[in-house]
């Protein structure tokens, strides 16, 4: 499995393109997104976590996407079957792989995020990264298994956000209400329902996933 | 001959509790004292969305029994439950605002059961555009009965969230339902016939869209052996 993970994160050593791009979609939606609220309003904090997860999900499709179609050229994917590895192995290292680089473009885009949108430099802002990485992770996990399938249909590009948005709704809800909490200076503790959602979602869809994901790949 | 009798059973009896729903609907049941006439769009709406949640759950069990055994029987069950939920999920999503509307004067409301049922409709139609852009059969199969338990497994998880999301209304549709509305026990029987009709209307269409699916896959089998036949090599 680390083998497995090794040489997607290699990959992207060498190309820097999952990176560079989940990088750049996730500056661009903070842009767009800050257009569309008036700088001057008051609505400007409150609307700060939509837009962090607005981010966080468009570029988290875009990276997931990208997983399994560097996977299709010169047909990796079939190589990657023929290992001897348990299928749940692959699923594993490919969320892990995800969530790597997700996280990495976060720790960019999220500085800058706090800065366009003036968040105070305190530890309410440090209070977001347990609750990005959760939710980060569960959409990983979701993710990861329907982009095995969608990049085998027609219409590749569209199926994945069609399948894994409505999927993933709680994974949003909690992570854009636990933010929204936290920012407005509350301690984590008083988030915990929300931390449990999103820690029981991790948890039971990395299970299903594992469980079900030969059956995505098979040909 | 059972096929046949089947479809016609079914259909008979769907025909024939419809017409006796309608009917208690709009001729037999008293109207509601404080809701007025636009009551009577709740004894199509909830037997509707109890149906919906039926066919979706014979989804996931039929998508579990496929990726099991591996027959097309399961998967065909799969494929008919998600269009018929479809179709129900949609007429919960159409009756619901109509009632709303004069009721809580907006058509409607981030509520934690509507915003759910919105969310099931997306997910199935996804479920049904995904059969309908994979490769081939086989493939179409698989990737949609792991939508299917993936989609089952997170309606519980989906409900919660929204449920702590917004928690205003349930309360409203639990007393509508519990106290003030169907004391009357002619409301009590037009509902049970509803009811019943719904289950009927439920059975008569995922048995004449399962037998369609079934003679679309003998179709494709004579077609296949025709063609090994008549090309040789």
């Amino acid at each position: 499995m680390l083998a497995l993970l090794w040489k997607d994160l290699q990959i992207e050593f060498r190309t820097k393109e999952t990176l560079a791009s989940l990088l750049m979609l996730g500056l661009l939606t903070l842009l767009i997104l800050s257009f569309a609220f008036d700088p001057m309003s008051e609505l400007r904090a409150e609307a700060a976590p939509a837009v962090l997860w607005v981010a966080v999900i468009f570029a988290g499709v875009l990276g997931i996407n990208r997983s399994f179609l560097t996977e299709r050229e010169n047909e990796c994917l079939q190589g990657l079957l023929l290992c001897p590895v348990d299928r749940g192995s692959i699923y594993l290292a490919k969320v892990a792989g995800n969530v790597i680089f997700m996280v990495a473009a976060q720790a960019i885009v999220g500085p800058i995020f706090v800065f366009f949108f003036n968040l105070p430099l305190t530890w309410a802002v440090a209070r977001l990264v347990p609750i990005v990485l959760l939710g980060l992770i569960g959409f990983a996990a979701v993710g990861t298994l329907f982009a095995a399938i969608s990049v085998r249909t027609r219409a590749r590009e569209i199926m994945l956000p069609l399948l894994l948005l409505p999927l993933v709704v709680p994974v949003l809800i909690g992570g854009v209400k636990a933010s929204a909490r936290v920012l407005a200076g509350k301690p984590l503790s008083d988030v915990d329902q929300w931390l449990n959602l999103l820690l029981g979602f991790d948890a039971l869809f990395l299970v299903v996933g594992w469980l079900v994901f030969e059956y995505a790949v098979e040909e | 001959m059972t096929r046949r009798f089947g479809d016609w059973a079914l259909g008979a009896l769907t025909g024939i509790t419809m017409l006796a729903a309608i009917a208690m609907v709009f001729l037999y049941v008293p109207t509601d004292k404080a809701q007025g006439i636009v009551q009577r769009i709740f004894y199509f709406h909830v037997p509707a969305a109890i149906m919906t949640f039926v066919a979706f759950g014979l989804v996931a069990l039929a998508s579990a029994m496929f990726l099991w055994r591996g027959t097309r029987f399961w998967d065909r069950l799969a494929h008919s439950a998600a269009e018929v939920g479809m179709l129900f999920c949609t007429l919960v999503l159409v009756t619901g605002p109509i009632w709303a509307r004069p009721i809580w004067g907006t058509w409607w409301t981030w509520d934690a059961r509507l915003t759910t049922t919105l969310i099931l409709w997306l997910i199935y139609a996804a479920y049904l555009m995904l059969r309908e852009f994979a490769g081939n059969v086989d493939q179409a199969a698989r990737y949609a009965a792991v939508l299917g338990i993936v989609g089952s497994v997170d309606i519980p998880i989906i409900n919660r969230a929204v449920y702590w999301w917004r928690t205003i209304h349930p309360a409203v549709l639990i007393t509508r339902e519990g106290g003030s509305g169907l004391g009357d026990p002619r409301m009590q029987a037009t509902l049970l016939v509803s009811f019943v009709a719904f289950a009927a209307l439920l059975g008569w269409l995922l048995w004449v869209r399962n037998e369609t699916a079934r003679l679309q896959d003998e179709v494709e089998r004579l077609h296949q052996q025709l063609i090994a036949e008549h090309i040789p090599g």
